[in-house]
């Protein structure tokens, strides 16, 4: 139990660490690089306690049940193998936060690159700890996610910003594979469990879909492990802040890869596929890796093609798989990280000293930086595999598999040739890069003068160094027995200690050793000036950049294909489109109809009364007279719409929907208003447009008709069928037989909206302030169309007074209607829980009442004596509803539970008193304000041209007056 | 009843459509309104037709459900009159501001 909890805090501390670290202030170096360095460091000592039971062998577990119902659960798994990965990194990770301390400028932003970094490294040691292998791939993903961030840290930089989206595309895409291949291993499998997966071998091996997972699964590993030819991320991912490159391409991110295909090489190995594919691919790799890195003018571009050649070479021992490759493989994970780590240290503190990192421009820094200088050195003399050094002893092990026998194919005889002649290149690199940079002539116009760095930028590789040399020269004291365990967890209990020593008498992977050592030297001694002074890449290859390549394939995908597709079917203009979706929902419901649209058998048919059907030959007409009237007489075409909307209205009065019928006539009018509002807004239209009468436009207008009639004629034969169907049971008798009982109230619509239904009308009521909020928003600056700005004829000064004198009477009835209408919005919100009416009839009708004061006065003459705050009254309303909705929280029921009961007051007798009564008020109070919001910001607008005709015509106002 | 209904149901939906796919604004807006009606008729109408029998309760005692209308697609109707209501009053001044940002009512903002 307590070794289940150390593991999940150690999953937990880089998160927690990251979590600290945004709350800093942006200058916080040091607080941030100590909160996070003692929070990893507490993880090293968790790894520290947990060693012991796996040093014996065990395999330690803990799973947290997150979705139990679905099986889904968070595993977190810990065998010697992932002791020792999450060891190295958490142990670089320290390293490198020591060393950011003092790399980054006072003015890069704290929190940002501390939180990433953590992220970063909680990321990747979930990916290593996960037991599950979807949640496996989730990390994955996620450390793909943040080296985009982190590498495009500087991201004012052109090439940070192309580097982390190169990075993240290829590596992201691997990932998308990578789950394909997982979720296939999971079917396959029966399970998503890694140890069942482990355990599987032979039946994933024999399954007709082996070829399909491994292809995914190594396009995976490859794109993380920047193996040839998707290795051109990597390069481009030196944009980075150097600490950001000595953890991502040291112990981290491209170590993913390599993790999971020496993970998994017991599942999908053993076979010829994985064998070519993998040994193939990562010599392939390993040898042009190390022949661009030669080339390379740039310190860190150096450095990052030999990264690259390193992982070809740990690739080629995964698809070996026996097991002193596996072995091998191990090691070389480790010994890799270290002395690369500390060599983009190295670099970084050169760039850092000097100002630059081209190597062409550096030169004699021994003098100037002595103690780095050796540091670097000894780094170099590793990564290049000269005795003594722990990237001796792996590459030794190496060169030992290559030679080896295996199964005598083409490339297995092959494999020792090419593994020497990389090691020449590797001995070739090395070399240049300690030639070039430390020895020869003093620099001359180096951006800086260059000295040693401040000491403890220099600990970190100081440390690392003093790594690379006790492993060197006692490996069967220090890292024997751990990597034996994780060897161990890869391939079984049952695997023979291997001991690792220094010296195996003379033997073949000795003389490869030497041949390499003395083919570097010799090379580079042939040949140093020549590289120095020729273009950056070897000859003839240099033309051809895999970078360009995949830059210019990005560009045709998400710009020019795209944009060519767009000229080619795609349109700005809205008719094309509301044609395609009318079309595409007639296709829709004729073909889901199709064959299934039968006449009922016993078809349900109420007597027709002759009222209605005349009542309807008005509705038809008045419909179809709108559409005709729509363009030139606009009046006419409102008018005519009121008319199709009363029938609407008195049809659902007949049809037992009194509701319905009240809500209907009192949005009508508020609509009709609202339209008539808008008309002054449009541009007159009095003359024809000449266009229309051309042939096109008769064309366009009788295919939209016809399109009009089929989805007109398909709609009233759907509604004629369901109509006569009988009807079956359904939810609504629920709630009829319901409504009082539950919800205290006779009139059921009413009691659905406000109780059972609360919810769905809590989010309409938003919506409906939402739209008002927004039409206020949109007519504050509102600029009318100079014309609609010209008053309107008969607005002069004669007419507008006749006008009022006609208009007298009426003016005076509407006044007086003020006080009924706030009667009648009473009575129907009162009644609403019992008979037709409610909330939302009852603000409509008093934003109607507010309405008519303002058709019956000028704005002024409403406003001197009546203040509406509209935006006050949305709020509040809707604060009534949520409160009465958070108050069934405080008494122990969900949200906007509803309690009933019947109050009985003195003179009006019983009232019904249910909370939903409360919710209704907040209805009530937000259709007020949302009604007349809109309706005032539209009419307001007159008043606000008026002032501004006013402002910009002051003279002849005046003289009028 | 049904046949004057649904025949209703399709005289308004054709209209309204007719005039979604015409080019200046205001027939949009109005042709908008018309299809609101013809979809809420519609949905109305799936509760079946009833007369004389508003789903208002008496109070307590034994319910018959068959006796009364279908309340639930009466009150998706009375929701929809509600937000086709909003739609409606925000289409509308999108449309005014539109013509005054591009001194045209064509519904692409230029005449064709």
């Amino acid at each position: 139990m307590i070794q289940e909890n150390l593991l999940l805090t150690l999953a937990l501390l880089p998160f927690v660490a990251a979590l600290a670290t945004t709350t800093l202030s942006a200058q916080a170096h040091g607080a941030a690089a100590w909160v996070s360095g003692l929070l990893l460091a507490a993880g090293l000592a968790i790894l520290g306690i947990l060693h012991g039971p796996i040093a014996a062998g065990q395999v330690l577990h803990s799973t947290i049940r997150w979705v139990p119902s679905l099986g889904l659960n968070l595993t977190f798994r810990i065998d010697a193998f992932v002791w020792l990965f999450v060891t190295l990194v958490l142990g670089i990770a320290i390293l490198v936060l020591i060393y950011a301390r003092y790399y980054l400028s006072k003015n890069d932003p704290v929190p940002r690159f501390y939180a990433f970094l953590m992220l970063f490294t909680g990321a990747m040691m979930g990916m290593l700890l996960s037991g599950n292998i979807l949640m496996l791939v989730v990390f994955w993903e996620l450390t793909s996610i943040l080296s985009f961030l982190l590498i495009g840290y500087w991201h004012q930089g052109q090439a940070a910003r192309d580097g982390a989206r190169m990075a993240l595309i290829v590596t992201g895409l691997g990932g998308l594979c990578l789950l394909v291949a997982m979720l296939l291993l999971g079917k396959i499998v029966g399970s998503y469990d890694l140890d069942r997966v482990l355990d599987s071998g032979d039946l994933v091996r024999n399954h007709p879909l082996y070829p399909a997972v491994l292809t995914l699964f190594l396009l995976g590993c490859f794109t993380k492990s920047a193996q040839m030819p998707f290795h051109f991320w990597l390069p481009g991912a030196m944009a980075a802040p150097t600490p950001v490159s000595a953890f991502l391409h040291s112990a981290t991110m491209v170590k993913a890869g390599v993790f999971l295909l020496v993970r998994f090489s017991p599942v999908l190995g053993q076979t010829e596929m994985w064998f070519f594919a993998v040994t193939g691919t990562g010599m392939a790799t390993l040898l042009l890796g190390a022949l661009i890195a030669l080339f390379r003018h740039d310190l860190k571009g150096l450095l990052a093609y030999s990264t690259i050649s390193h992982l070809g070479l740990i690739t080629a021992l995964a698809g070996i798989g026996s097991s002193g490759a596996i072995l091998a493989a191990i090691f070389h994970i480790v010994n890799h990280a270290i002395f690369k780590a500390s060599l983009f240290m190295a670099a970084g503190i050169i760039d850092h000293e000097t100002g630059t990192r081209d190597m062409r421009r550096l030169s004699g820094l021994m003098r100037f930086m002595p103690v780095t200088g050796s540091l670097a050195i000894v780094a170099s003399a590793s990564m290049a595999g000269v005795p003594l050094l722990n990237g001796f002893l792996s590459k030794e092990m190496f060169f030992a598999e290559a030679a080896d026998w295996h199964n005598g194919t083409w490339l297995d005889n092959s494999l020792p040739w090419i593994a020497t002649l990389a090691g020449v290149f590797a001995v070739a690199y090395s070399l240049r890069f300690i030639a070039t940079v430390f020895f020869g002539p003093p620099p001359v116009d180096l951006p800086h003068q260059p000295h040693e760095p401040p000491a403890w930028m220099r600990r970190p590789v100081e440390a690392l160094v003093l790594l690379c040399l006790i492993v060197g020269m006692l490996p069967g004291l220090t890292l024997g027995p751990t990597l034996n365990q994780a060897a161990q967890a890869i391939l079984g209990p049952d695997l023979p200690y291997k001991n690792i020593a220094i010296w195996h008498g003379v033997n073949l992977p000795l003389i490869m050793s030497l041949v390499a050592l003395a083919g570097g030297v010799a090379l580079y001694a042939l040949f140093g000036t020549r590289i120095a002074a020729g273009p950056e890449g070897p000859p003839l290859m240099h033309h051809f950049r895999a970078q360009k390549l995949f830059e210019r394939l990005i560009l045709l995908l998400t710009w020019k294909w795209p944009r060519s597709l767009y000229q080619f079917i795609g349109t700005e203009r809205l008719q094309p489109q509301l044609r395609l979706v009318v079309l595409v929902a007639l296709t829709v419901a004729t073909v889901t109809l199709w064959g299934v649209l039968h006449p009922a058998a016993e078809a349900l048919s109420t007597p027709l009364n002759p009222a209605f059907a005349a009542m309807w030959l008005v509705g038809g007409s008045c419909a179809v007279g709108a559409a005709w009237m729509a363009k030139y007489h606009r009046f006419a075409a409102l008018v005519l719409l009121g008319g199709a909307g009363a029938v609407t209205c008195l049809t659902f009065a007949w049809l037992s929907a009194p509701d319905l019928a009240v809500t209907q006539l009192l949005v009508e009018i508020v609509t009709t208003a609202l339209l008539l509002l808008g008309l002054r807004w449009l541009p007159k239209r009095r003359e024809e447009i000449a266009e229309d009468k051309l042939r096109p436009a008769r064309v366009r207008r009788a295919r939209d008709l016809l399109l009009a009639l089929i989805a007109g004629v398909g709609l009233a034969t759907l509604a004629f069928v369901m109509m006569t169907y009988p009807l079956v049971p359904s939810v609504g008798d629920w709630f009829l037989r319901n409504a009082y009982k539950e919800g205290g109230g006779t009139n059921v619509v009413n009691v659905i909206l406000v109780d059972f239904r609360a919810f769905d009308t809590f989010g309409e009521i938003t919506v409906l302030a939402v739209v008002a909020v927004t039409v206020y928003a949109l007519l504050r600056r509102f600029r009318p169309d100079p014309e609609s700005l010209a008053l309107p004829e008969p607005q002069d000064a004669v007419a507008q007074k006749s006008l009022a004198e006609t208009l007298l009477v009426p003016a005076v009835i509407m006044r007086w209607m003020f006080p009924v209408l706030l009667v009648l919005a009473a009575y129907l919100f009162f009644r609403g829980h019992d008979l037709p009416g409610g909330g939302f009839s009852a603000g409509v009708t008093l934003s109607i009442a507010f309405l008519l004061q303002y058709l019956a006065h000028d704005v002024r003459w409403v406003e001197a004596r009546l203040t509406v705050l509209p935006i006050r009254w949305i709020g509040i309303g809707l604060l009534i509803s949520g409160l009465t909705g958070v108050g069934a929280f405080v008494l122990g029921y969900p949200f906007l539970t509803a309690h009933a009961q019947y109050v009985e007051l003195p003179l009006v007798g019983q009232v019904p008193a249910a909370t939903a009564l409360l919710f209704d008020t907040g209805v009530f109070a937000l259709v007020v304000g949302a009604t007349v919001l809109m309706l005032i910001a539209i009419a307001h607008q007159s008043l606000r041209m008026a002032r501004l005709r006013e402002r910009d015509a002051p003279q002849p106002e005046k003289e009028a007056a | 009843m049904e046949f004057v209904l649904s025949a209703a149901i399709g005289v308004l939906a054709a209209s309204g459509i007719w005039l979604l796919l015409r080019p200046r604004t205001f027939q949009v807006i109005i042709g908008l309104c018309l299809l609101s009606y013809a979809v809420n008729l519609f949905i109305f109408a799936m509760g079946r037709l009833w007369l004389g029998a508003p789903p208002i309760m008496p109070r307590g005692g034994f319910v018959n459900p068959a006796a009364y209308a279908d309340p639930m697609p009466q009150a998706l109707v009375l929701t929809a009159i509600v937000i086709s209501f909003a739609t409606t009053a925000l289409f509308l001044v999108v449309i005014i501001v539109s013509r005054g940002m591009t001194g045209t009512d064509h519904v692409d903002g230029q005449e064709r």
